[in-house]
């Protein structure tokens, strides 16, 4: 097993370089010049050609690369080309509202689908189910933004209980954190719980009708000990992988959520960098974010092996 | 509230802890009350240049007038007035003379010093295009005192107060000598100035928050605020600037009393704070901003002056300010290059822009100058509210009077980048383009960066034209404020006849305050000294 995880965690290393690669080719390749961009709107061509040497935008590729890398090596993001604020230090900024709010999102999901999930397959087929398989289809359907504004509009414009938008982390205030990340959470948390709702509901449909399901039954083991021993535990491999790329996805950043609630994370950060060609910004973001999509696989897979026991690294 | 909190405690014993503490904090507590005398601005974008100098983005502006303090100020009638400094022209128009008044420290304890403001001019020198101007007749900057730093010209430049005094797009702004030594073409990275606020650096989230907290130690001029002129009392504890992506989350922040100030509310948003009693909608900048049109001199069909000519007969301001604005309350139809309500007005040749456009005479042009079908890329940005309908209108607008148009969408940061290719328009180049001004930006021949004639110096578009060259060294020479206007008419005749550029109109952005703000100066740049917050 450790064996494995140590040959999984190197693994990353070679698919850290072919991103950063790609992303650096990309970025140069398309259109976009940031010396353009921090100069401003009444810059001469001129000006702007000043600006783009004194930036390095002018050192051949391969120079430019070759010096990234070598930051990368010493483990330094570089300096934004914009603000000239250090990149580690913008994402340390930005990386907290973005964790935390998707550690909810997925616990508000978690609690709520996986029994909807189990109670939709448990009373297949009868009202209970109809409304779960309801709930999922809208969950899939309503734009988050518009699950936002509806929250928003409710819970702190009509009955004053939330603040609109905003984030407190949870180390300087815990309850300022829970009213200004719950809004945010249980909007996120829609799509989710449909997600994880209808897989767990698939899994678990699966699994009753196994021979073991019907021998536990015919033993008399409680029912809800034949749904949540015997056949959630058996299910939950598929469950346990969407819940494992949810979390990255929400990590990756949710610009719609973030812009709706105003939360400065992960997400708008990006985009911002985007829209402003801050080359060494978007070049960690995509590291970052590649690398814990390649974690958090790793994390998945060590979970089947705690779920199922047949499954040995 | 007993039924919620018996849910709440049912959440807890079953182990919901985070469900249940959300629970709790939605009924127990009322939202975050805004911290006392902070005010909690929502601006028109996110700060992330810091350098005032490097960029002419007016957010950086405005940041920079929290933080450092200007020689000299123009006030509401833009007329310069003396603000860190007195002055003294000598009879002969070369020399000028400054004296730094008492009581000048910069945020970090250390005295303002003449030779400060000579390191922060040579700076601004660099990059200003009146600065530029100005040091071509240079013949020597120097302190000459601790206080008193002496400007010697070698010939006279009659508008040098009014450049220093200017208010966009680079002032200059005056900042220690070891960080205004930076080279002008690289970012400072030390932010002290000797302004009324402080720039909190620990709290500056680039592109999202910046937090300033007032100057115990600056001493403000005795006289009224007007403009960026005069006392800058400040009232409050911290001002803090947050960037709002979504304008619906900032107008529903202010409603709920989260923050206490809207720069700029879009105007198809206006009724929504405008139904809310406690909240104040206003004017806050009387001249707004000019909306332009741009086209290259460098390759065909607009390097045809009577196709250029064509092309501004085509257009007409109405129907580009009703597409971009909707609501007449916040447009203006306006001729003049140099904005109405500015000193320099003039609509001199702009009768077909501002009344409907003239496509049977463009069309007439266009067959006289014998357009042969080359097609006009326009670049057409989607992603900024006050640029993306133009183009639209633009197109349909030159498509009406016989040209063809290959309308490219594209974001706005592409628009910038492109507009800087001097390649033809088939080999990624363009032929046309808008964009926006604060009228200061445009009020003057010395500002007005469309107005330079200089070729492939000049300003995106690239004219040469030595007329206008010529028009400018004469407004530099005019020795009254009579003999400018004058100099200014014949300037306004010649730029549209040249179609050096199309002013669409002027346009204007309401700004939204809780009602316990007061005392925000009406002027073109936010500034937060004079303005008081009840508690």
């Amino acid at each position: 097993m450790l064996g494995y995880i140590i040959r999984r965690i190197l693994a990353i290393l070679p698919v850290l370089l072919i991103v950063a690669v790609i992303v650096f080719l990309m970025l140069r390749l398309s259109p976009g010049d940031p010396a353009a961009i921090l100069a401003g709107d009444a810059a001469t061509p001129a000006q702007i050609d000043r600006i783009r040497t004194e930036l390095g935008l002018n050192d051949p590729l391969h120079v430019q690369f070759i010096t990234w890398m070598g930051q990368l090596l010493q483990g330094d993001l570089g300096t934004s080309l914009i603000s000239r604020t250090d990149v580690w230090t913008m994402i340390e900024r930005r990386i907290d509202p973005t964790i935390n709010i998707a550690l909810l999102t997925i616990f508000i999901s978690v609690m709520l689908a996986v029994p909807m999930g189990v109670i939709a397959a448990w009373k297949h087929r009868t009202w209970a189910d109809y409304l779960v398989m309801t709930f999922s289809v809208l969950g899939f359907s309503i734009p988050v933004f518009v699950i936002g504004y509806i929250f928003i509009s409710i819970f702190s414009l009509q009955l004053r209980w939330l603040p609109v938008q905003g984030y407190t982390a949870p180390s300087e205030d815990l309850l300022g954190f829970f009213q200004r990340a719950i809004l945010p959470a249980l909007t996120l948390a829609t799509i989710y719980i449909a997600l994880i709702a209808r897989m767990t509901r698939a899994s678990m449909l699966e699994v009753l009708n196994e021979d073991y399901i019907r021998t536990a039954r015919a033993k008399g083991v409680s029912e809800r000990d034949v749904l949540f021993r015997h056949a959630l535990r058996n299910a939950a491999v598929p469950i346990m992988t969407i819940i494992g790329i949810g979390f990255a996805l929400l990590i990756g950043g949710v610009v719609v959520t973030e812009s709706v609630f105003n939360i400065p994370g992960i997400g708008r950060l990006t985009v911002d960098a985007i829209l402003a060609r801050d080359y060494p910004v978007i070049q960690a973001m995509i590291l970052l974010t590649a690398g814990i999509y390649v974690l958090v696989n790793l994390l998945i897979d060590l979970s089947y092996s705690l779920i199922d026991p047949r499954i040995r690294y | 509230m007993t039924e919620a909190l018996n849910l709440k405690s049912r959440l807890l014993r079953r182990g919901g802890g985070i469900a249940a503490g959300a629970l709790l904090a939605a009924t127990l507590l009322t939202p975050a009350v805004s911290e006392a005398q902070t005010i909690t601005g929502v601006m028109h974008s996110g700060l992330r240049v810091l350098d005032p100098v490097i960029t002419t983005a007016h957010i950086t502006r405005n940041h920079a007038y929290m933080i450092y303090d200007v020689l000299l100020a123009q006030d509401e009638n833009f007329e310069p007035q003396p603000q860190m400094a007195d002055w003294e022209v000598s009879d002969d128009g070369l020399t000028y003379t400054f004296t730094l008044r008492d009581g000048l420290v910069f945020h970090d304890g250390e005295a303002v010093t003449a030779e400060d403001a000579v390191a922060s001019l040579n700076r601004w020198g660099k990059r200003d295009s009146g600065g530029q101007l100005i040091f071509d007749v240079t013949e020597s900057l120097e302190a000459t005192d601790e206080k008193t730093l002496t400007w010697t010209l070698s010939e006279p430049f009659e508008p040098l107060i009014s450049v220093i005094s200017k208010q966009s797009a680079l002032p200059p702004f005056i900042m220690p000598k070891r960080v205004a030594e930076t080279s002008a073409d690289t970012p400072i990275e030390e932010h002290i100035g000797s302004g009324p606020f402080v720039f909190v650096e620990d709290e500056f989230d680039p592109g999202q928050r910046v937090v300033y907290e007032r100057f115990d130690d600056y001493v403000p001029r005795d006289e009224e605020p007007s403009w960026m002129a005069g006392g800058k009392h400040v009232y409050v504890d911290r001002v803090v600037w947050v960037n709002m992506a979504d304008q619906q989350t900032a107008i529903n922040a202010l409603g709920a009393g989260e923050i206490d100030y809207i720069e700029q509310v879009q105007v198809d948003l206006l009724p929504m704070v405008e139904s809310n009693p406690d909240v104040v909608v206003e004017r806050r900048d009387p001249l707004g901003y000019q909306t332009m049109g741009r086209m290259n001199f460098k390759h065909p069909p607009f390097d045809d002056k009577k196709l250029r000519q064509a092309a501004l007969l085509a257009l007409s301001q109405e129907d580009v300010l009703a597409t971009m604005v909707g609501n007449p309350e916040y447009y203006e139809l306006c001729g003049a290059i140099f904005g109405c309500g500015t000193p320099l007005a003039d609509e001199t040749g702009s009768e077909s822009l501002t009344s409907g456009g003239d496509p049977e005479a463009a069309a007439q042009l266009l067959e006289e100058a014998g357009y042969d079908g080359t097609p006009v890329v326009l670049m057409a940005p989607t992603d900024v509210v006050t640029l993306n309908d133009q183009p639209v209108v633009a197109a349909q607008a030159l498509r009406n009077a016989g040209f063809v148009v290959d309308l490219q969408p594209m974001d706005w940061q592409s628009v910038v980048t492109r507009r800087a290719s001097m390649d033809p328009p088939s080999e990624g180049g363009w032929n046309i383009f808008f964009t926006n001004w604060m009228l200061p930006e445009v009020a003057d021949p010395l500002i007005n960066v469309m107005l330079n004639g200089r070729g492939d110096d000049g300003w995106f578009g690239w004219p040469e034209d030595e007329a206008v060259e010529a028009l400018r060294a004469d407004y530099v020479a005019a020795a009254s404020p009579e003999e400018q206007a004058e100099v200014a008419r014949k300037i306004q005749a010649h730029a549209l006849d040249e179609v050096l550029y199309v002013p669409l109109g002027q346009y204007f952005f309401p700004q939204a305050t809780g009602t316990n703000i007061s005392g925000i100066i009406p002027a073109p740049v936010p500034v937060f000294w004079n303005v008081k917050k009840e508690d």
